[in-house]
């Protein structure tokens, strides 16, 4: 993308705040599994190397290559833009309701929470009128259900729709 | 010539109806997944991986081989209609193939591309062919040194070759060892980076990766695009197709050269993408109307697309001979074998014979039902394309959760899929690869396992990495691989400083 292109499209976080917050967050998972490596213990045992042995120098490579990139970053700043807020809000608009999606599955089961999800995106993105919008959010998850729970044998998350429906 | 024999025992097995059926289903989805931005390949067979673990495992890779070559084949859909390239493997296609069909030759590239691609495949299958057995016969003989040198330099090679900057090559790689490394330590018995958190007690499995990262992130990243899908339709007539193939043969030079370049860069982990870039960068510049390139050349089409569909192949040469996946997709696979209880390598070629025959078999009538498929089908997958993106997303999302959930019936995974997915966008938008993240999650344990036999031989010396000429040479050329960069700009300033003083 262009330069202009960008600035006509307004404001947003900059690339290499972004690129620094990364490669702090590859280095913080380095400590991470460095540490559960010498929980795990990375000295040899009488069998050999212990648990922790192999994923410790894992770590170790995490951290460093985390550090690496984190140097580069700093000493290359720049002012190219990450993205402008537009189009991060687009993409929260997809990640919150995908979220909230996710989380409510253990409850409400996937076949009801996949209509309410599918619903949600045609209204609010696509603006659909009700009778196509009902007919694709019901008709998707029904058709799953008949292709895993009947065709393929596959049983997915139940909620108390279905409780009530006897499945 | 007994492989021969086999290879026809495969075929009788493959032209059973049940599996023609599967091999028709497996294309048709394979091309819809190919089409639609936010499915690809790789989480694509990932999400209908728990589908098929009530068939046989023949069956199930049948179905799976051929979603994948419909992958591949409808990467070349997008290019040439909607300049969008369904896949990353066909960006090449673009340049030459959008042009044409601006120009109203839509047809002419469709077929020229689909044509292209069956002749790329054709071409590794029949190498995987002649070549997996003897590479087979050959790794028999390895031992844990031998099989941790050649993940070695599998990785290495991604370090060097891939076009993202190399310590972001190496965290991904190694975030995806670690990722593998949380949960049952195989070789002790002993819990490990767990924290004590009970989800976590069976590890992180690379299915739930493969979803979230391919699957969810490219959502994402489409949706920050505010892709737009404009486009014209197509029809392909028998006529055009007969045209283009008569058309064809003059450029033997390009599909022979391309289908080389395709089945190296498959074997080595560099993978289709490059693979496409390079084919069309050489085409390029050696071709007679290399000027014309870009404003509407069949020759461009072809190039990009026999090399892509050969690496996306011969990418199942190192997967089935050596237990060593040289794609995204390719390591899913390698999981469902494992999964279904077979295990790769090398002994699959002795244990499983038939299996691994049929396999091979599959692939010569998978991608010949892919040609005809999608030749006669075009309108239907253009269709496809027209569907708005707030339904199509939805959608996906929804298939991306029951994919993840069937792996383990777990919610849990569900959730650490999501996480995944946006990880994976930042990834992407920071230009952190993801391929080799997923392949150190799959290999993750068995490269540790390799490993830490080999150490447990020596006593914990690293000279057992090159304590004979066959595992020394194997270590070499990994090392040469990760600093390749390093060496060709070094041969390169040598090469100047000669140039200068003569």
């Amino acid at each position: 993308m262009s330069e202009e292109a960008q600035s006509a499209q307004g404001t947003g976080p900059r690339y290499d705040v972004v690129e620094i917050g990364m490669a702090v967050a590859v280095t913080a998972f380095g400590a991470v599994v460095v540490y559960g490596s010498l929980l795990a213990g990375i000295d040899w045992a009488s069998d050999g190397p212990r648990a922790g042995f192999f994923p410790f120098y894992i770590g170790v490579f995490i951290v460093i290559s985390g550090l690496i990139i984190l140097v580069q970053a700093v000493m290359n700043r720049s002012q190219t833009m990450f993205a402008s807020w537009s189009q991060l809000r687009q993409v929260t608009s997809v990640v919150v309701p995908a979220t909230i999606y996710v989380a409510v599955i253990p409850t409400i089961g996937i076949y009801v929470s996949s209509v309410f999800l599918i619903a949600l995106f045609m209204r609010w993105l696509g603006r659909y009128r009700w009778p196509m919008l009902l007919a694709v959010s019901v008709g998707v998850p029904l058709f799953t259900f008949i292709i895993f729970e009947r065709w393929f044998l596959v049983p997915l998350p139940k909620g108390p729709l279905e409780d009530y429906l006897g499945y | 010539m007994e492989e021969i024999g086999h290879l026809f025992q495969g075929f009788q097995t493959v032209l059973e109806p049940y599996n023609i059926l599967l091999m028709a289903i497996g294309v048709l989805l394979g091309v819809i997944i190919g089409v639609l931005p936010g499915l690809g390949g790789a989480n694509g067979v990932a999400i209908l991986l728990p589908l098929t673990f009530s068939m046989s495992p023949t069956s199930a890779i049948i179905m799976l081989t051929c979603i994948y070559w419909g992958a591949l084949f409808g990467g070349a859909i997008t290019s040439v209609l909607f300049n969008i390239p369904g896949e990353p493997w066909s960006v090449a296609t673009t340049f030459d193939g959008y042009p044409m069909a601006r120009k109203g030759q839509a047809a002419e590239a469709l077929t020229a591309a689909f044509t292209s691609s069956f002749i790329g495949a054709l071409f590794a299958v029949i190498i995987i062919t002649l070549v997996a057995p003897q590479v087979a016969r050959f790794a028999l003989a390895f031992g844990p040194a031998e099989k941790f040198a050649v993940y070695f330099l599998a990785f290495c090679s991604f370090v060097g070759l891939s076009k993202e900057p190399p310590f972001k090559t190496i965290a991904a790689m190694m975030i995806g060892f670690a990722l593998a490394s949380i949960g049952l330590d195989m070789m002790t018995g002993q819990l490990r980076l767990t924290f004590g958190y009970t989800p976590l007690l069976s590890g992180v499995n690379f299915l739930i990766a493969v979803i979230g990262l391919f699957g969810i992130g490219e959502i994402l990243l489409t949706m920050e695009e505010g892709l737009q899908f404009k486009g014209s339709a197509a029809r392909i007539r028998a006529r055009v197709v007969w045209q283009t193939w008569l058309e064809m043969p003059k450029y033997w030079a390009t599909i022979i050269r391309s289908c080389f370049i395709g089945s190296w860069m498959g074997i080595t982990p560099a993978g289709a993408t490059p693979a496409s870039f390079m084919s069309y960068g050489i085409a390029k510049r050696i071709s007679k109307r290399g000027k014309h390139f870009g404003t509407g050349e069949v020759e461009g089409v072809i190039a990009p697309e026999v090399a892509n569909n050969a690496a996306g192949t011969s990418a199942l040469l190192p997967m089935l001979a050596l237990g060593v996946p040289g794609s995204p997709t390719a390591a899913v696979l390698l999981g469902g074998l494992m999964i279904w209880g077979l295990q790769p390598g090398p002994m699959l070629f002795i244990e499983q014979k038939e299996f691994v025959w049929s396999l091979i078999a599959s692939m010569y009538l998978g991608n010949l039902a892919g040609l005809i498929i999608v030749l006669t089908c075009v309108p239907l997958f253009a269709a496809i394309l027209r569907i708005p993106f707030s339904i199509i997303a939805p959608v996906i999302l929804v298939f991306c959760a029951i994919g993840a959930y069937s792996v383990n019936n777990s919610t849990f995974d569900v959730m650490l899929m999501m996480g995944f997915g946006v990880i994976g966008y930042l990834m992407k938008k920071c230009n952190y690869p993801m391929a080799p993240l997923v392949l150190a999650i799959v290999l993750g344990d068995k490269a540790e396992e390799s490993f830490r036999q080999s150490i447990l031989g020596s006593q914990g010396s690293l000279g057992v990495f090159f304590s004979n000429g066959l595992v020394g040479t194997i270590m070499t050329l990994g090392l040469i691989a990760a600093f390749w960069p390093l060496i060709s700009r070094g041969l390169d300033v040598l090469r100047r400083g000669v140039a200068a003083r003569a």
